[in-house]
């Protein structure tokens, strides 16, 4: 033994936050991190070459909107190069004829592709994006005319989830291989929005009940990946896999974390690959040793049997819901905060109040009449 | 359920079956999911080329290991189900 941790098993990376559409329930940081600090072609190569003898076996390109970046294409060949199943999780408003062209040629093995409701209007005023809903069915196609899997993914939240049946029953019409029911979590601009976007419990059960049903009857044919939100939960979900665990994220900057919303964590500082080698980073860095298996627990976590199932839950939604980073999740009904979870249902109100955009400068309640990357 | 021997299982678009240097196994990579499948599942998978039965791979299957050959057909049937539900092959 040389007492190496296992390898990760995906690389997430944040092209950038450039993003035509303002969803908001976004889960980059509110901090959104300017253009001008994106690393560059080169940069993001040697990163994949790293993550490749790392042991990374699949890189998952997202962003803000990683179509955004014009050498996309360069980027998934080389990381299809050095093995890497190479995914994109995209809004599939800029995937046009020539883009789908020039990511087959370059051995991309799959796209997620958002939907933000299958009624366009009220789709496009959550994305804040006029028009995109139209684009994104066009997407679709193109995605399977391609030739390639598809996944359509679907957030949902008190102001569509009525239509989960319908979003099931389309991504069946468009061919999708795998769909993802996902309710918000309720992080970073999520959080900022959450009376706006957490359903009841009656919503959220009869949406469970749909979703059974559905996998029952597409057995076979199509995954149906479901994420309940941790509001009605009684225990956590295994964030991440576990922190630093699984999984690697990093910024548009070049900031590694254990996981996109890592940031809001006050008291660390996280390495960058602009001047740490991933394998340095994974190994040894202290920001991913902070979290990484069961030492860190407090009771109730440390004595429960769960423990290297959930992980203890989520070190985010931890700091969010209780200021320290170091407790329990709270979504955990053995939690000592567990009541801050119905404290914040409570919260939800009889009518959602209107979204907060995610934007460089938030705090404009009105959804733009044109959106620019 | 029990497969008809003539069912002839392909990787699903978008699925990668390889071996993997640096954790020195083999791996299912699919869209958004992987697998590290058991030793039984690798000398099935291995003869997955959406050209061979399931009855051809029990034959195969049956001249290499020492179980009899309705044992070994009722054993892959099961783990090509169970594949299958996964989203890593179409049946």
């Amino acid at each position: 033994m040389t007492g190496l941790f296992p390898p990760p098993m995906g690389l997430i990376v944040e092209l950038t936050h450039r993003c035509p559409l303002q969803c908001p329930y976004c889960s980059n940081p509110l901090e959104l991190e300017r253009p001008a600090s994106e690393l560059d072609t080169s940069a993001w190569m040697r990163v994949f070459d790293q993550a490749a003898e790392l042991g990374v076996l699949q890189l998952h390109f997202t962003g803000g909107e990683p179509t955004a970046r014009r050498d996309l294409p360069d980027l998934v060949r080389h990381a299809s190069a050095r093995g890497l199943y190479t995914n994109i999780i995209t809004s599939g408003v800029l995937l046009d004829e020539p883009l789908m062209a020039a990511l087959m040629a370059a051995g991309i093995d799959h796209i997620q592709l958002s939907l933000q409701d299958i009624e366009p209007e009220n789709a496009d005023r959550i994305g804040g994006y006029r028009g995109a809903h139209a684009k994104k069915l066009a997407a679709a196609q193109r995605i399977r005319d391609a030739g390639l899997p598809l996944t359509l993914n679907f957030v949902v939240h008190r102001q569509n989830i009525q239509n989960v049946a319908r979003m099931i029953d389309i991504a069946e019409k468009l061919g999708a291989e795998r769909s993802e029911i996902a309710h918000v979590q309720y992080y970073g601009w999520g959080l900022k929005n959450r009376a706006a976007l957490l359903p009841s419990r009656a919503e959220l059960d009869a949406t469970t009940a749909t979703v059974e049903a559905a996998r029952a009857r597409l057995k076979g044919r199509m995954v149906i990946d479901y994420v309940v939100p941790d509001y009605y939960a009684s225990r956590p979900k295994s964030c991440m896999g576990g922190w630093a665990q699984r999984f690697i994220n990093i910024s548009p900057s070049g900031k590694a974390m254990p996981c996109h919303a890592a940031e809001t964590l006050p008291g660390f500082t996280f390495p960058s690959v602009r001047d740490t080698p991933l394998a340095a980073i994974w190994q040894s860095d202290p920001a991913f040793l902070r979290f990484r298996g069961t030492d860190w627990m407090p009771e109730p976590c440390a004595s429960c049997e769960r423990r290297e199932i959930d992980w203890g839950g989520c070190r985010c939604q931890a700091f969010a819901l209780t200021g320290d980073a170091g407790r329990t999740d709270p979504a955990c009904a053995l939690a000592p905060d567990h009541a801050v979870m119905a404290e914040a249902v409570a919260e939800r109100g009889i009518a959602p109040p209107p979204f907060i955009y995610r934007r460089i400068n938030a705090g404009s309640e009105r959804a733009p009449v044109e959106a620019v990357v | 359920m029990s497969l008809p021997e003539t069912t002839v299982p392909g990787l699903r678009r978008g699925v990668k079956f390889r071996f993997d240097a640096v954790r020195a196994s083999w791996v299912v990579l699919a869209p958004e999911r992987l697998f590290v499948p058991d030793e039984p599942a690798v000398e099935v998978l291995k003869l997955i080329d959406g050209a061979r039965s399931l009855g051809a791979i029990a034959d195969d299957l049956a001249a290499r290991f020492a179980a009899p050959r309705a044992v070994i057909l009722a054993d892959v049937a099961a783990m090509l189900t169970d594949l299958a539900d996964k989203g890593a092959i179409a049946l």
